[in-house]
């Protein structure tokens, strides 16, 4: 009977499995394999197994550089998304407004336009003849135009953008998910409500914070759009770079080895993550 | 024999419609269709029943409305064609789709691309196909100085169709930058301290290196300092606003003044002024000119794809295309009428000897590819 039973969820996920093997490691398979590769001049791809791309990745400070570049802004990106969205989280999971579900959906509404649209929409607030420019010079506030594009603010603002719903509806499964009893006996014991909040809520919603910042990290790390379309000359990411080898000099093996190193350090810190925070956490946030 | 193949099927699914065929036969004909997806080729053969078509890729925006408005929808009542659209962002994204279909080019007809050294990328992959120039008349009035290159490269064979002329040179805002001022600076327009944080160029490796090389004296065909180049390329990206990275984005720049001066697609420069944006033009000596030809991809069914280049050939067609989308056609001026508005046109050539107009040297500029290409990344992100 037990037998019977233990190929039952194996056989039910065995479609994502299957999507998964296919659309992901298989893809991700042959980028490893391309990476050791060799480029002709001409542009075609030459079978080989050799270390040169990654070699010339590290020759010297330029790309390293870029990666730690990469690996900051996509930390700041948490920061920032971590400090904007935990009061909005908190307040979703504590009002009793009967347009709770409304005020959440709201969350998710910049989702249904693009982010191709959305990143463009900023030069028209931000830019030397947007919006913000137009009002501040009309009330003779300032004298010339303050530049607020091009530069690595403009690029964590549209990544926040992008990656603040994320980090609140992770935050807000866990608030949600606390024990409503749980503050009032705080209280009842004598704690005040500053100090409810830090030894009980604070807590007890650190897995959905944890679960949110590696999922923004992760997809910060990755970004591409945002310092393509908001960025200037100094923000270019590590995505940028590899559309850069993979796209403008046709270097597939060499824009593979950067995928794979980019690949290999988010990896890394996913592992110490789990190693020393613990992935269970994260799903302790869905509970 | 898939023609063959596929004219039996057409037959047996029409009588079939018109109860001329009994189920039982009509299965048998799809049983041969099923054993023939090999020969048939595109997914199950479903190709078979369809219209002859032919894909096309473009540069989208007014490119690619010219085209669908003055030469595919025309082309397509006169003859009965489908031509399928796609859009590309820039060459090099268009040429890693075509590296990455199966088989390479496979999946791709005809492309309107840009600048001989392309043609002989495409040429070094293996992606091109001859042409039959019987079947195509109209190549008679094409400029001869815009095959000549293409001829040198394979062979005095031709691979592509010359269709048009055009040049990234300089566009300046009139309105922060006068006419003489402009003129006075030339190519150290774009290397201007004054302009600090209003310059804008295309992040295109080649864009710059040419006209840094401008910029320190030097013949951008044949670059003896390069040390001064990488040298002028470090200076500008102090003053750079934005490497842009379609055209699009230049005439967003150009039009809400965010940049004043910046390297600029011709065309795009006479759409701006078109609108009545205070624009303005300079080519200076050595301007980086271009030619934009239709490739013709290997596999590509040649009958089909020559009635329609020679279609777009036909003088009407192909200057109706250029008064839409700005570009002086490759036709010769010597040989065919061209109206006021093409004359006006950025980069028109009255002679049709293009003497004057310098065009990358596709064998200089391909050898350097990487090398520069990775250099001018690193001088593009402050290294």
């Amino acid at each position: 009977m037990m037998q019977e039973k233990s190929w039952r969820p194996w056989a039910l996920l065995s479609p994502a499995l299957t999507a998964v093997f296919f659309f992901l490691v298989v893809p991700t398979l042959f980028v490893i394999v391309y990476s050791f590769w060799l480029r002709a001049p001409t542009g075609q791809d030459i079978p080989a197994f050799q270390f040169g791309n990654y070699a010339k990745f590290f020759a010297d400070m330029f790309y390293p550089s870029l990666l730690l570049r990469t690996i900051r802004v996509a930390l700041e990106a948490v920061a920032l998304s971590l400090l904007m969205g935990y009061i909005p989280a908190y307040f979703f999971a504590k009002t009793e407004s009967r347009h709770k579900n409304m005020l959440i959906i709201l969350i998710l509404l910049p989702f249904w336009v693009s982010f191709i649209i959305r990143a463009m929409s900023w030069i028209n607030i931000l830019g030397d003849t947007g919006l913000i420019n137009f009002i501040l010079l009309k009330l003779h506030l300032i004298s010339a135009p303050l530049s607020m594009l091009y530069n690595e603010g403009s690029v964590l603002m549209g990544l926040v953008q992008f990656l603040l719903p994320f980090m609140i509806l992770n935050i807000y499964v866990s608030l949600e998910g606390i024990d409503k009893n749980l503050v009032p006996a705080a209280k009842s014991l004598g704690c005040t409500e500053w100090q409810a909040f830090k030894e009980v809520t604070l807590p007890l919603s650190l897995p959905g914070v944890s679960a949110g910042s590696l999922l923004v990290f992760v997809l910060a790390a990755g970004t591409y759009l945002p310092p393509m379309i908001l960025g200037g000359p100094q923000n270019m990411m590590m995505a940028n770079m590899v559309f850069k080898r993979v796209i403008g000099t046709l270097d597939w093996p060499f824009g593979s080895a950067i995928s794979v190193i980019l690949l290999g350090l988010i990896g890394l810190i996913v592992y110490a993550y789990n190693r020393y925070l613990g992935i269970s956490q994260i799903f302790k946030s869905m509970q | 024999m898939s023609q063959d193949i596929k004219k039996q099927i057409t037959q047996a699914h029409t009588e079939y419609k018109n109860g001329a065929l009994s189920r039982r036969d009509f299965i048998k004909y799809l049983s041969i269709a099923g054993a023939s997806v090999g020969l048939l080729g595109g997914p199950f053969g479903m190709s078979a029943l369809a219209g002859k078509s032919i894909r096309f890729d473009s540069w989208g925006g007014t490119t690619s409305e010219a085209f669908r408005k003055y030469a595919f929808t025309p082309f397509e009542k006169e003859t009965g064609v489908e031509v399928v659209e796609g859009q590309f962002g820039d060459m090099d994204t268009y040429l890693t789709q075509i590296k990455a279909s199966y088989p390479p080019g496979g999946e791709f007809n005809l492309a309107h691309l840009s600048a001989v050294f392309d043609y002989a990328r495409y040429v070094g992959l293996g992606y091109d196909s001859v042409i039959d120039e019987s079947k195509i008349p109209n190549l008679q009035n094409v400029m001869t100085a815009m095959l000549k290159p293409l001829r040198k490269i394979t062979d005095g064979k031709l691979s592509a169709v010359p269709y048009d002329l055009g040049q990234t040179g300089l566009a300046y805002n009139t309105n922060q930058i006068s006419k003489a001022e402009a003129e006075k600076l030339g190519a150290g327009i774009l290397f201007e301290d004054s302009l600090a944080d209003k310059i804008g160029t295309w992040g295109e490796w080649r864009t710059n290196i040419w006209y840094a090389a401008l910029y320190t004296g030097q013949n951008p065909n044949n670059i003896t300092d390069l040390d001064a180049v990488w040298k002028a390329l470090r200076k500008q990206q102090k003053l750079v606003k934005k490497y842009w990275s379609s055209g699009a984005e230049l005439m967003s720049l150009l039009a809400n003044e965010e940049i004043y001066a910046t390297t600029a697609w011709s065309g795009r420069v006479a759409n701006l002024q078109a609108q009545g944006h205070p624009i303005g033009y300079l080519a200076p000596k050595n301007t980086y000119s271009w030619m934009e030809y239709i490739f013709v991809l290997k596999g590509t069914d040649m009958d089909t794809a020559c009635q329609l280049l020679n279609y777009m050939l036909e003088p009407e067609c192909a200057i109706a295309v250029a008064e839409a989308q700005k570009y002086p056609p490759s036709l010769d001026p010597t040989k065919v009428d061209m109206p006021k508005s093409v004359q006006k046109l950025p980069a028109f050539d009255p002679s049709g000897e293009l003497d004057g107009y310098l065009f990358a040297d596709p064998a200089y500029w391909n050898s350097k590819q990487i090398e520069w290409a990775e250099k001018w990344d690193r001088i593009m992100a402050g290294a």
